[in-house]
């Protein structure tokens, strides 16, 4: 066996972290969102424009879990917007490794956008990339870089994607 | 000049001045084409690109004038021109995406060739095929340019306009809108990001949100959620000109990077405080400017805004869509000579502006909510009286008064 090579049990395993991911977020569980994060774990939203041109700058840029924490504490408690949920649905994970243990992640994403008022729409695809680590026998997210395909949001974005 | 207007538009002001406005301007469909003609294609400076955006000959970027396509392109002398999108043959798209490098202009229809000054240079089969067929003798090549509009640039904004009789530039923007202009773009300026977000409104909804500096912490309440409020020392509003152009500014206490009040006054809170940050590093800020301007959000007639939020500095460009939608471009900027630290300041700080912005996200949908309200209520009218009735600059910024100058610059260009 290749240094390189993936056993399947941990591909399953990141793919149930992912699926666990989608899960917190559809199912409203925004609170149980940042814990899937390492303490000093990223979350980025970029557009493939910004990140292809290698601009940093994008719509949410977060270094720790914290910031997570305080993204959805500013959602509950803060911002206004028109109710509304998500549903992902993920491809497979394509899954190497990196250095330190660190397990590579790039996993392909749908997200409709479900108004009050029924309307159900598409409202981001892009891609995952992530760094996974793995602490006290638990996989989680050292960095999740999400690339938007596109450049323009509708309305507002304001449930992590 | 543009098509002369017959019939006045069916629009019905309850008053002479600006503190009524009637909802139907903004579900109009045909006053929506009379404001293409006569603003956007009529006498106003309208911004299409940062020249650092195009820097080498053969650059260009697609954008709007209104609704109108254009290309913005840098010719072989360094000068940028900007023509309409549209070859002069059978009406295509020129150039179908949002940015690159060409020698010239080829339609891809007919392969009608173009130079970087929208001057028709070649027609595929022009003299036929051995010497059959062809276009008539008398055919101009000179005849078919491209749609050009004028162009002047103004510390790197890039402006343009489709009228002979529009007044320079900084005239159009006068002494004190130009002053702001130069004050941000005082040094080499450098991209970090562009998006965009769907606004589904009218686009006046959206100039009506950037110039209202009295729903700032009312419709936003990240700040004072979490008890981020600082004192404000002084702030007002200018309304520039006819009214078309406004600057909103104050001067609030900046949080130094070494460690702010807020994590100081933290300590003192209980950990992880339902009402307060975990990391409030996205609100460390330095002062930016030595007139010690913290915000400034700068409007000018009839769609460009320049944003200062504490070091977060954008261009924010409305391009409208139809009556009832329209699309919000922003470029995130900051200096060639930032510091790493101040870049790493900047980048916290983008996320509260933006579709995803913590203090602003509300903005995307705001407008929509007036759309909605008003669908079958146009008889009806908007009130503006907040400050006043008049168009007059401003000691406080809980004041709409910089609405009211964009209604008297609009009834004034628009002849309503």
């Amino acid at each position: 066996m290749k240094p390189n090579t993936i056993n399947p049990e941990v591909l399953q395993r990141v793919e149930l972290l992912q699926m666990d991911y989608a899960n917190r977020i559809d199912d409203e569980r925004y609170e149980e969102w940042p814990a899937l994060f390492t303490e000093q774990g990223t979350y980025k939203v970029i557009s493939r424009d910004n990140h292809r041109k290698g601009m940093p700058f994008g719509f949410i840029y977060c270094d720790n879990r914290r910031m997570l924490r305080d993204r959805i504490l500013s959602m509950r408690r803060a911002n206004i917007f028109e109710p509304h949920t998500y549903r992902h649905l993920l491809s497979r994970t394509s899954l190497s490794c990196g250095e330190n243990g660190e397990f590579l992640a790039r996993t392909s994403y749908m997200v409709a956008r479900i108004m009050q008022d029924g309307a159900q729409e598409l409202f981001s695809t892009g891609t995952y990339v992530d760094r996974i680590v793995e602490e006290n026998g638990e996989l989680l997210f050292k960095e999740k870089l999400v690339i938007t395909d596109s450049s323009c949001i509708d309305v507002l974005l304001v449930i992590p994607l | 000049m543009p098509e002369a207007i017959k019939e006045p538009a069916q629009i019905k002001w309850p008053t002479d001045d600006a503190s009524r406005i009637p909802f139907s301007v903004f579900t109009d469909p045909d006053l929506y084409d009379r404001e293409q003609k006569t603003l956007f294609r009529g006498p106003t400076w309208n911004f299409v690109a940062m020249d650092i955006e195009i820097p080498k000959t053969g650059d260009y970027k697609t954008t709007f004038i209104g609704d109108t396509p254009v290309i913005v392109v840098r010719d072989e002398e360094g000068h940028i021109n900007c023509f309409v999108n549209r070859c002069a043959h059978r009406g295509a798209t020129l150039a179908y995406d949002q940015c690159g490098n060409k020698k010239d202009f080829t339609c891809v229809y007919h392969n009608w060739r173009y130079d970087l000054g929208g001057k028709l240079k070649s027609v595929a089969f022009q003299f036929g095929v051995n010497k059959v067929g062809g276009m008539p003798k008398d055919f101009k090549i000179c005849d078919h340019n491209l749609t050009k509009a004028r162009v002047e640039v103004y510390h790197g904004l890039v402006f343009a306009t489709f009228l002979e009789e529009t007044p320079p530039l900084e005239t159009y923007l006068g002494e004190r809108m130009s002053k702001h202009i130069a004050r941000v773009f005082n040094r080499p300026v450098k991209i970090l990001g562009f998006y965009s977000q769907t606004l589904h409104s009218n686009w006046k909804l959206y100039m009506e949100n950037v110039k209202d500096s009295y729903h700032a912490s009312l419709l936003h309440t990240f700040f004072s959620t979490f008890k981020l409020n600082r004192l404000t020392m002084e702030g007002g509003v200018q309304v520039e000109g006819d009214g078309g152009h406004h600057l909103s500014w104050s001067k609030r206490g900046t949080d130094s990077a070494a460690g702010s009040e807020y994590e100081k006054a933290g300590e003192l809170r209980a950990q992880s405080s339902d009402f307060s940050l975990d990391d409030p590093s996205l609100i460390k800020s330095w002062l930016e400017y030595e007139d010690g301007i913290t915000h400034a959000i700068q409007s000018i007639f009839p769609t460009f805004v320049l944003q200062q939020i504490q070091n977060s500095l954008a261009i924010r460009l409305l391009i409208p869509r139809s009556v009832n939608k329209s699309e919000l471009y922003w470029i995130i900027f900051g200096y060639e000579d930032d510091t790493p630290e101040q870049y790493d300041m900047r980048l916290r700080q983008s996320n509260l502006i933006g579709p995803a912005g913590l203090v602003s996200l509300e903005d995307g949908m705001i407008g929509n909510f007036i759309q909605r309200g008003i669908r079958r209520e146009t008889d009806q009218s908007a009130v503006i009286e907040m400050g006043g009735r008049a168009v007059e600059d401003q000691q406080s910024r809980v004041s709409e008064a910089a609405i009211r100058g964009f209604w008297q610059s609009y009834r004034n260009r628009m002849a309503i």
